[in-house]
């Protein structure tokens, strides 16, 4: 019964997902776009399959830098976000701050990062983890201050101290803000991963990617595309894999909220 | 005899230079279930703050069996209004909480938490999760870790006040009867006229602007008390000289 009702609510997104791709068939078919522009889904997929040992061997380094930078954007906010709940000053101070360094699009940034640190791995993970590192401690911060103020009065009735109210309360109440955070933190990585790559490297998918756009190979284009979009939402998957893992009890409450 | 378990000497509270409560002394005795009752403003829960150690007091002294805690939190238990039970600690973990928080092992402030689960109607729920359970078994699992927490004295602030009538009947009986057994003295906030009555030994009766100590009254007969003592007349003439002050 609860299966075949989430079947259905699934259903018009599948729906919308397979009349794009006949719009698009169509559209190739009938010749409306020239074929060398816009190649149709049937070619897009042979190339992915031609490609994929290919796209493989780059998505490696790509991902390597994508967790790489993830690692160090999550350690970095951790560290500021749970020093800006802790002194309240550093809230004040680095809260604009925070704001004005993500209205910088990472695009721009990136070429200044080569500038400076070559053509290897270490421009990539540095604006890899630039860009997840502000998902991430803004979610923290939210969820700090999620904390139930009462529950944390109560705690400190039972004789506890700061460190033992921010272990049994507030890194609890901040996890699904966390693991939200995290959600458009890992598709932020893949992307700024690929974007600093488009600058220059020897390997990864932003390097494929301008190679295949210097031969005009759109079909290889089209391909790339989908392999980073397949790869995101299974790096999504995983976070909400890992968010059940770590959260077990949030599937009580949400069965509460129905009833 | 030995003196009271519980001891509040002049106690006053200023906040922001406004006085809330001034000069209120009070004692719980060993075994007393006594209540403060007063109105919206008379400083009830600001006093509750001073006694559990969560805010020193301007004036006066707090002491616990005979020694000097005034502002020193983690020795009386205080219970609120809501379970305030963690939502993602399973039940046991909720309820060791005050042991853990003194530095216990996690495996043995389990057992020791685990031992007591029959005696306050928790069997079986000790790996759920607060969720998992209705709001009256929430709430005897809040009292579990708040008696868990407790060296003899618990504050209860306004208990009941989340539950619907019937349940509330049920855990006053319920309570009566634990606390017999395991002798917690307890302190406990209401608004409710007719549930200070049934309860207490004694009332403590709390007047506004600011809160200051009108009357002690001493409910007859003691407890345990006859199943229709709400009927009585007895009953009537407390409730009615309770609204006399109030």
């Amino acid at each position: 019964m609860k299966k075949s009702r989430s079947i259905t609510s699934k259903l018009p997104g599948a729906a919308a997902i397979a009349g794009l791709l006949l719009v698009w068939h169509l559209v190739c078919t009938f010749g409306l776009v020239p074929q060398f522009m816009l190649p149709s889904p049937g070619q897009v997929l042979t190339a992915l399959w031609e490609e994929f040992p290919l796209l493989l061997q780059h998505a490696r380094i790509t991902l390597a830098e994508a967790a790489l930078g993830l690692g160090a954007g999550m350690a970095v906010a951790f560290v500021i976000a749970t020093l800006m709940d802790r002194f309240s000053i550093l809230y004040k101070a680095l809260y604009p701050l925070l704001i004005i360094t993500q209205t910088i699009p990472s695009v721009a940034i990136a070429p200044l990062l080569v500038l400076w640190m070559g053509f290897e791995m270490a421009p990539k993970i540095t604006l890899v983890a630039i860009t997840t590192f502000f998902p991430i401690t803004i979610g923290l911060l939210d969820g700090y201050a999620s904390a139930d103020r009462e529950a944390a009065q109560l705690l400190r009735s039972m004789g506890a101290g700061r460190a033992q109210i921010f272990w049994h309360l507030k890194l609890p109440s901040a996890l699904s803000h966390f693991f939200a955070g995290l959600r458009v933190s890992v598709s932020y990585a893949v992307v700024g991963a690929v974007i600093s790559e488009w600058l220059g490297g020897f390997e990864g998918l932003g390097v494929y990617m301008t190679r295949v756009k210097k031969a005009y190979a759109f079909d290889k284009m089209f391909a790339v595309i989908v392999f980073i979009t397949a790869v995101s939402l299974l790096l999504m998957l995983c976070v909400a894999l890992l968010r059940k893992v770590a959260m077990p009890w949030e599937k009580y409450e949400k069965l509460e909220r129905k009833d | 005899m030995t003196g009271p378990v519980l001891e509040a000497r002049g106690i006053a509270k200023i906040y922001d230079g406004a006085t809330i409560i001034q000069d209120i002394s009070l004692h719980l005795e060993q075994g007393e279930l006594v209540c403060v009752l007063g109105v919206s403003g008379a400083g009830k829960t600001t006093l509750f703050h001073v006694l559990s150690g969560l805010t020193a007091p301007e004036q006066g002294n707090v002491y616990l069996g005979g020694e000097e805690i005034t502002g020193r939190p983690g020795r009386v238990s205080y219970m609120l209004q809501k379970d305030l039970l963690l939502p993602h600690k399973r039940i046991v973990d909720n309820v060791a909480l005050p042991l853990i928080l003194r530095g216990e092992k996690k495996a043995s402030a389990r057992e020791k938490a685990s031992a007591l689960f029959g005696q306050f109607g928790l069997e079986g729920t000790q790996m759920m999760y607060p969720a998992q359970l209705s709001g009256g078994m929430r709430q005897r699992a809040a009292l579990l870790r708040t008696y868990l927490g407790s060296e003899g004295v618990a504050l209860l602030d306004e208990p009941f006040s989340a539950l619907d009538a019937l349940t509330k009947r049920e855990i006053h009986k319920w309570y009566l009867q634990v606390m017999e057994k395991i002798k917690l003295s307890t302190l406990f906030i209401t608004h409710d006229i007719d549930e200070a009555i049934l309860l207490s030994d004694r009332i403590y009766i709390l007047g506004g602007k600011p809160g200051h100590m009108i009357a002690e009254l001493k409910i007859d007969p003691s407890r345990p008390r006859p199943e229709d003592f709400a009927l009585t007349h007895a009953f009537a003439d407390y409730k009615r000289e309770i609204l006399s002050y109030l």
